[in-house]
């Protein structure tokens, strides 16, 4: 099993979710956060005061797959969160030891 | 009675000798109330109401830091809340008692004595004038609370409110809108109370935060405003209950009132856009806060204007003082490296004084103002000038007197650590957002 963790531009995230479910992917978790990479942060002025966020606000994405599917999911990814800009985000395969569901007790990759 | 009530346009303004002539029992005669008046008066009172809770809280809530939220909004409540008793004990009698001189009213409405559901002032109950005059008092001293917030202490807002009052805004009131009043004899054209109002808490709000000291971390950490949404919210209603303000300062639902209508909607919407243009101008991008800001600098600069100009001279005045009050807050504040946190100097105080020198020259019938022509531009501008400065004069000197008061009570700003983990939790124990 892989956990494929995608950091994604915000408004990627409807079109990475439609092409995840087409290859069959069953669950994902997203949450909104922060981060910096080579994407430099914004400005914002207010009343004239200026300040400059290091940090540019990202949905990471996470997905528990089998082996057979990752390449395909992070392939999936790929295209649907590239805009073809700086920013448009990393994606990370690590491998998952165990999974459990917890209702039922299953384990492995009948439990995803 | 003696004729007490707010200037209600140029002609009246020019008229005051002759008003000032009549002997009293003229206004005793027939006293008799209007009821469309006192309905539009009840009604704007309320809406004066409403630009403090939550108009004004949520403007200036909007503004601070998400961890000082609740304070800013809870001092603005609560001096308001002050003000009103204080009004309906000394305050009222201060303003508007009859048989004061030049600076403060008689004595003899101490507690409201002798004020009851019948008397009459003007056209009006004289209680619906008292409690709409009492909503101006609430709103001033709120206001100078955007010189002083996310550092004060909460005691120390309300003993200097309470001494503010006393000595700053009731004199004022009296001498504006109170015959006898030195403005009034003066004839400064002041409408809704640019002076009283707009400069006075500009200026003390300016005095109070220099007295207070910078907030710790300014300028050099960002503080910008936690919620621009709520801001715009609160400058929604502040413009809304602005109609309360200006046109129910014609005491009356007449023509005055319907000038003064038209003029804060125009005065403010050349003022919103002007900011922006003017973002625009110095390479920015149009912002919502500008926006915002811009409508207030109206709606400030049109107070004293309101039934004093015509319509083409409010969009004049509404424009250029926005273009100023930019260069105020981006320029002036930092140049000089005062903490004005929200900028009631650099909106209230400068929008005030550009609106009421201003009110000098548009009043004049060559600019489409309803003035007469018997008063030339320039002698009307320099009364205006001087109601200003000596506005500023009393309002510095009052304002250093509350503070030192304030600061004697009660240490006057809270501890460095309450400061930094935010006075809704330091001074009240709560938080804004759970």
């Amino acid at each position: 099993m892989k956990l494929i963790m995608a950091i994604i531009k915000p408004f990627k995230l409807d079109e990475v979710r439609e092409a995840l479910a087409g290859l069959g992917v069953a669950g994902m978790t997203v949450s909104e956060v922060k981060g910096f990479g080579r994407q430099r942060g914004q400005t914002e002025i207010y009343r004239g005061a200026e300040y400059t966020t290091n940090m540019v606000p990202k949905i990471k994405v996470e997905i528990v797959c089998d082996d057979a599917l990752a390449s395909r999911v992070v392939e999936g990814i790929q295209q649907a969160a590239n805009s073809g800009a700086i920013g448009d985000g990393k994606i990370f395969v690590l491998d998952v030891g165990q999974a459990v569901r917890i209702r039922t007790g299953e384990t492995g990759e009948t439990a995803l | 009675m003696t004729f007490t009530r707010k200037l209600t346009g140029a002609a009246m303004a020019t008229g005051l000798s002759l008003f000032a002539a009549l002997p009293a029992w003229a206004q005793e005669e027939a006293p008799k109330v209007d009821s469309g008046d006192t309905a539009w008066m009840m009604t704007s009172t309320v809406l004066v109401l409403a630009m403090i809770l939550p108009g004004l809280a949520l403007f200036y809530g909007g503004l601070t830091r998400a961890k000082n939220m609740l304070s800013t909004m809870t001092q603005i409540g609560a001096v308001a809340a002050l003000a009103m008793l204080v009004w309906v004990t000394w305050g009222y009698t201060m303003a508007f008692g009859e048989g004061g001189g030049a600076f403060v009213g008689g004595f003899g409405k101490l507690f409201m004595a002798g004020v009851t559901a019948d008397s009459v002032s003007g056209t009006l109950p004289e209680l619906v004038f008292a409690s709409f005059q009492m909503t101006f008092a609430a709103i001033t001293v709120a206001l100078v609370l955007g010189g002083t917030v996310e550092r004060m202490k909460f005691a120390a807002v309300m003993v200097f409110a309470l001494v503010w009052l006393t000595l700053v805004y009731f004199p004022i009131a009296h001498m504006v809108w109170a015959s006898g009043g030195l403005f009034f004899e003066m004839g400064a054209l002041d409408y809704a109370g640019g002076t009283v109002v707009h400069i006075n808490a500009g200026v003390s709000a300016l005095v109070a935060a220099i007295m207070l000291g910078k907030r710790r971390g300014y300028p050099s950490e960002p503080m910008p405003p936690h919620s621009v949404t709520l801001t715009f919210v609160g400058t929604g209603l502040l413009w809304v209950g602005w109609f309360g303000f200006n046109a129910g300062s014609a005491l009356a639902a007449n023509g005055g009132a319907s000038l003064a209508m038209i003029n804060t909607f125009v005065a403010t919407a050349a003022a919103g856009l002007a900011w922006m243009i003017t973002e625009r101008a110095l390479g920015h991008k149009g912002s919502a806060l500008g926006f915002c800001s811009g409508i207030i600098a109206g709606l400030v600069a049109v107070t004293p204007a309101a039934g004093n100009v015509g319509v083409f001279g409010a969009v004049v005045l509404g424009a250029v003082a926005s273009i100023i009050c930019v260069f105020a807050v981006t320029k002036l504040k930092p140049a000089l490296g005062y903490d004005d946190s929200l900028d009631a100097f650099g909106i209230h105080g400068v929008g005030g004084i550009v609106g009421a020198i201003g009110t000098g020259i548009l009043n004049a019938p060559m600019f489409g103002g309803p003035g007469d022509g018997s008063v030339t531009i320039g002698a009307q501008t320099l009364i205006q000038v001087e109601a200003v400065l000596t506005t500023i004069v009393l309002s510095t000197i009052g304002t250093i007197i509350a503070v030192s008061i304030a600061k004697a009570a009660t240490g006057l700003r809270v501890s460095t650590e309450v400061e930094q983990e935010g006075l809704d939790l330091g001074e009240h124990g709560e938080r804004a957002y759970n």
